[in-house]
């Protein structure tokens, strides 16, 4: 049996109100093996993205994390010194967000900042740093790469920035891709192509990804194993066929019933969509409940 | 059949973009909607539906008489509705009246829920105080809110609250047609679907026409009647909910419905584009655009037309 890539083991975490603490993730656990697209699926506020930024060591006060262990390739990413951990970032495991304008140096073209990558991480010069950044380019399939590579982030379009996020990621070959709601700011038909190039690519290159998204469609579409997550619990988990055809947690169920199908009005005529709150009694006992499913590969053991 | 409720004839609207020479040099025109004509009947809901930029939203503002048109006509109850003949802005509010994507945005922070709604009905002329409460009462709870929640500011709601709110703005003057610019992207799932669901029951209830514009097709299918797709500012595509979804033509509409991630069919993208690929083309004839590369938005487009391939199920072919 492989070790998993990623191993985030009881991450409990809470932000602190003076004297108080909230908590926001509360004994969340699962794990990414390499190669493998996880998804994380939940409403605002379920922690989804509090989860990446953990993973990612961006967790700064006032969030505290106060119990639970990030193994990434068994080494525990919370006791890695700040040093290490900025050794890590961006090199072996590297993120793409929401929305590439804010996430992008508008004083900088995007050739240089996907050059930066190559020269913080490999030492490369400059120079060379420049070729390597136009040949990222070519392989997000970016029209004219040597050109654009001198372009600003205003002058591309939403879907060629994403696609510039995707290169810099990508640019030293990471072991774990953290995408958060990467495609959420795009047009179906882009989305439907960022989609697919972070697919075909991550495939190719034997990454993992950590896919984080509202859209139980786009989950669907690329992960392998998906969590659902609510009011920072990690309520069920299980492969992604299994997880859309049979969902066990009455969470999940009246999520799955509230997402309007394509087609089934063609089948079944209008129904009405089902409102989460009308099949659960009482919110507060959601998170009791818990339905994470063994993985086959690793004959039940967690 | 019934009269249309609103007639829109070959719309158009273009923006005059100012160059960047001395004297007025490199002025250029950016044709943003190109001949649009559709009807709305009472009690219908049609979705424009389509990408960022096609021209779906200054369609929407040109009903609402925000947007004056370059060209075309609008009628509402035969009646002209755009240009020198048509309404006033308070004859206009009664008719039309929109709900917008953005809950948080569109409410006056500084206003209690209830003066939001009593504005409308005050410069209405309804003044008596009695029936501004009542009306404001039985608006509330129609939206699924409670009377005593109108003394709130917008801030103490959450999104699908604020979103209900916003229906009820939209609402308090007996509007026959409600545009509902994106009324649920910026919702979570399961608030969209109490929303989507309230829409629908407020429109038969009250015997509403909603023109929806969306980019999201699998609302579309679930709330509409008719679909209308548009792709740079021209209808490339018009039919019954059933034949866009079922037996769309043109390629740009099969495109947008196989590029939905949708849990059912994630797995089967292009099997969803091999099943339209059997379907017979109309009559050998070509499409003026496929939709696959945009043109450019400051060339009028190349003469086409809209042709009927079954009934009520039109397509945009170059012209023959």
């Amino acid at each position: 049996m492989t070790d998993p890539l990623l191993h985030v083991d009881g991450l409990t975490l809470g932000v602190s109100l003076g004297s108080s603490v909230r908590p926001i993730l509360r004994d969340v656990s699962f794990q990414i093996m390499p190669g493998e697209t996880y998804g994380l699926v939940g409403e605002s506020g379920s922690g989804k993205s509090v989860t990446s930024l953990a993973v990612m060591g961006l967790v700064k006060r006032p969030l505290r994390i106060s119990d639970g262990k990030i193994l990434f390739k068994g080494q525990n990413l919370l006791a890695l010194p700040k040093r290490e951990m900025r050794r890590l970032r961006g090199n072996r495991i590297a993120m793409i967000f929401q929305e590439p304008m804010t996430a992008l140096n508008p004083l900088s073209t995007v050739g240089r900042q996907i050059a930066e990558m190559f020269v913080l991480h490999q030492n490369k010069s400059w120079g060379e740093a420049e070729k390597l950044a136009v040949d990222a380019l070519a392989s997000v399939q970016v029209p004219n790469p040597g050109e654009r590579a001198r372009n600003y982030p205003h002058q591309m379009s939403g879907g060629l920035r994403q696609r510039v996020m995707i290169a810099m990621a990508l640019a030293c070959n990471p072991d774990l891709l953290i995408a958060d709601e990467p495609t959420t700011a795009l047009d179906v038909t882009v989305q439907a192509e960022v989609l697919r190039l972070i697919k075909e690519l991550c495939a190719e290159r034997g990454t993992a990804v950590l896919f984080i998204s509202h859209d139980l469609g786009v989950i669907a579409s690329v992960c392998q194993r998906v969590g659902v997550m609510y009011a920072g619990c990690l309520v069920e988990e299980n492969e992604t066929q299994a997880l859309f055809r049979n969902p066990r947690h009455d969470y999940t169920k009246g999520l799955l019933g509230a997402l309007p199908r394509l087609g089934s009005r063609s089948r079944h005529g209008r129904q009405r969509l089902v409102d989460i709150d009308s099949i659960i009694a009482d919110r507060s006992t959601l998170t009791d409940t818990r339905f994470i499913a063994p993985r086959a590969a690793d004959g039940g053991q967690p | 059949m019934t009269a249309p409720l609103l007639q829109v004839d070959d719309l158009h609207v273009r923006f005059p973009i100012s160059g960047s020479g001395m004297f007025g040099t490199g002025r250029r025109t950016l044709y943003a909607v190109n001949g649009i004509s559709f009807d709305l009947v009472k009690g219908e809901c049609l979705s424009i539906v389509g990408e960022s930029g096609c021209g779906k939203s200054t369609t929407a503002l040109a009903i609402l008489g925000l947007q004056e048109p370059t060209d075309g006509a609008i009628r509402y109850h035969g009646q002209p509705f755009s240009g020198p003949g048509g309404p006033g802005r308070m004859e206009r509010a009664k008719a039309v009246q929109m709900v917008f994507q953005d809950p948080y945005s569109s409410l006056n922070p500084r206003q209690s829920v209830r003066t939001s709604l009593a504005a409308p009905l005050r410069l209405h002329g309804i003044t008596a105080a009695s029936e501004i409460a009542d009306r404001i009462e039985a608006m509330m709870t129609d939206v699924g809110l409670t009377p005593e929640q109108a003394s709130r500011y917008p801030h103490e709601f959450s999104g699908g609250q604020r979103q209900r709110i916003g229906i009820a703005r939209a609402l308090i003057l007996e509007p026959e047609i409600v545009v509902l610019d994106e009324p649920v992207s910026a919702l979570d799932v399961s608030i969209r679907a109490q929303i989507i669901n309230l829409l629908l029951d407020l429109q038969e209830k009250r015997g509403l026409s909603y023109l929806m514009i969306s980019h999201d097709l699998s609302v579309v299918e679930h709330m509409s009647d008719r679909v209308l797709v548009m792709f740079r500012g021209q209808m490339v595509e018009e039919g019954g909910w059933r034949q866009i979804f079922e037996t769309p033509v043109h390629p740009y509409t099969r495109r947008l419905i196989a590029a939905i991630p949708d849990p059912d069919i994630a797995t089967k993208q292009t099997e969803t584009l091999e099943r339209f690929a059997d379907m017979p083309m109309p009559g050998g004839r070509d499409f003026a655009s496929d939709g696959s590369k945009a043109p450019d938005v400051f060339v009028a487009p190349s003469p086409s037309e809209l042709v009927e391939i079954a009934p009520d199920h039109r397509v945009r072919l170059a012209l023959a």
